[in-house]
């Protein structure tokens, strides 16, 4: 039962997520995609009268189902198959952390800087709200996010999602190489 | 057939819908709402294998933006490739819906959004370290602190639909 507690190669968890795709269509001609949840729930919970959130959101349930989903299936691996060991981490990337004083590697995200206390820390709250912030209006801005447009919309060679992708990416190298190091170090 | 009927049935609502591809594609048959659990059991699935293959994992992603790792980009690949795969079998073969409905595809039209929204939302996914499906799984492994990235993520969302009009497409 190895495969069970280790962690799952590319070539395995890619397929699968590749799979969802004609599982969407074909269950009930549904398009993978995972930000609109987010502008459903506005639309359901606070439309204020704002023309994007006027449309019948009960026809959209669906996705909210979906992302229960995820929630419920995060919740199962981890209390299923509790992590024994570190996280492994590229040595380059573990000693550029430990300068900004993040050594924990004991859970998928560093427990030094995605806490209730680092929430309350200049670094913390600008990574965890104003991170969260950019993602949620970005990927409303560009019509979708990593599943919507890189792999919908790539699946069904839409040349507007690989502008999209590509423009994601760029977004990651900067932040990822030139701003984060500044912020980890506030 | 079915999209250029709905062009002209509705072209305004539909022009406004099209930006955001997710709502235009729908089903025309109407099923109790508890029919949507198969969405969740998909959904299910779909949140242990980010969990196991660490696809949630703020370190993963770091070392995808610094070149660090093979492991996302074969990951995020493999998927395209499967889900293009797929797609293609799709509709060489007019394979219909479990209820017998033509699958509808949907082209994605291009505007701005895709350029500058992308740029921000790229800032915001290796700060985070997540995209929205992570972030969900995330909230589920335990990690309460990320319910605030969500709702972060969510007054983004609203703060957009608030602007829309104001913003370049």
């Amino acid at each position: 039962m190895s495969w069970l507690t280790e962690p799952w190669p590319w070539y395995v968890a890619g397929p699968l997520i590749g799979l969802i795709v004609p599982v969407l269509l074909l269950i009930g001609n549904k398009t993978f995609g995972i930000s609109s949840s987010l502008r459903h729930t506005c639309a359901a919970c606070f439309p204020s009268g704002i023309k994007f959130f006027k449309y019948d959101w009960k026809k959209e349930v669906w996705n909210l189902f979906f992302v229960a989903g995820i929630v419920i299936g995060g919740f199962m691996a981890t209390g299923a198959i509790p992590d024994s060991q570190n996280i492994a981490v590229h040595p380059d990337l573990a000693t550029d952390l430990s300068k900004s004083g993040i050594t924990d590697y004991s859970g998928l995200i560093p427990s030094q800087l995605f806490s209730w206390n680092s929430l309350f820390s200049l670094k913390g709250f600008i990574i965890i709200i104003i991170g969260g912030f950019l993602v949620g209006f970005g990927s409303r801005y560009a019509g979708g996010c990593t599943s919507g447009h890189a792999i919908s919309g790539l699946s069904n060679l839409q040349w507007p999602s690989l502008v999209a992708t590509c423009c994601f990416m760029l977004g990651g190298f900067i932040m990822a190489n030139l701003v984060l190091p500044v912020i980890l170090n506030l | 057939m079915s999209v250029t009927k709905t062009i002209q049935q509705e072209p305004v609502e539909y022009q406004e819908r099209a930006l955001d591809a997710v709502c235009v594609n729908e089903s025309h048959l109407t099923h109790p709402w508890w029919y949507n659990f198969k969405y969740l059991a998909v959904g299910l699935v779909f949140g242990v294998v980010f969990v196991k293959a660490e696809i949630i994992s703020w370190y993963r992603i770091q070392e995808m933006f610094r070149l660090e790792s093979f492991h996302m980009y074969g990951i995020i690949g493999s998927a395209i490739v499967v889900g293009a795969i797929s797609i293609f079998i799709i509709k060489r073969f007019n394979i219909k819906t479990i209820y017998g409905e033509e699958v509808e595809f949907h082209p994605k039209t291009f505007n701005k959004g895709q350029v500058i929204g992308g740029l921000l939302f790229g800032l915001g996914w290796a700060m985070t370290g997540a995209c929205p499906g992570p972030l969900f799984a995330q909230i589920g492994t335990g990690a309460t602190v990320i319910i605030a990235s969500l709702l972060s993520a969510l007054a983004g969302t609203w703060l957009y639909g608030y602007f829309r009009d104001k913003l370049p497409h």
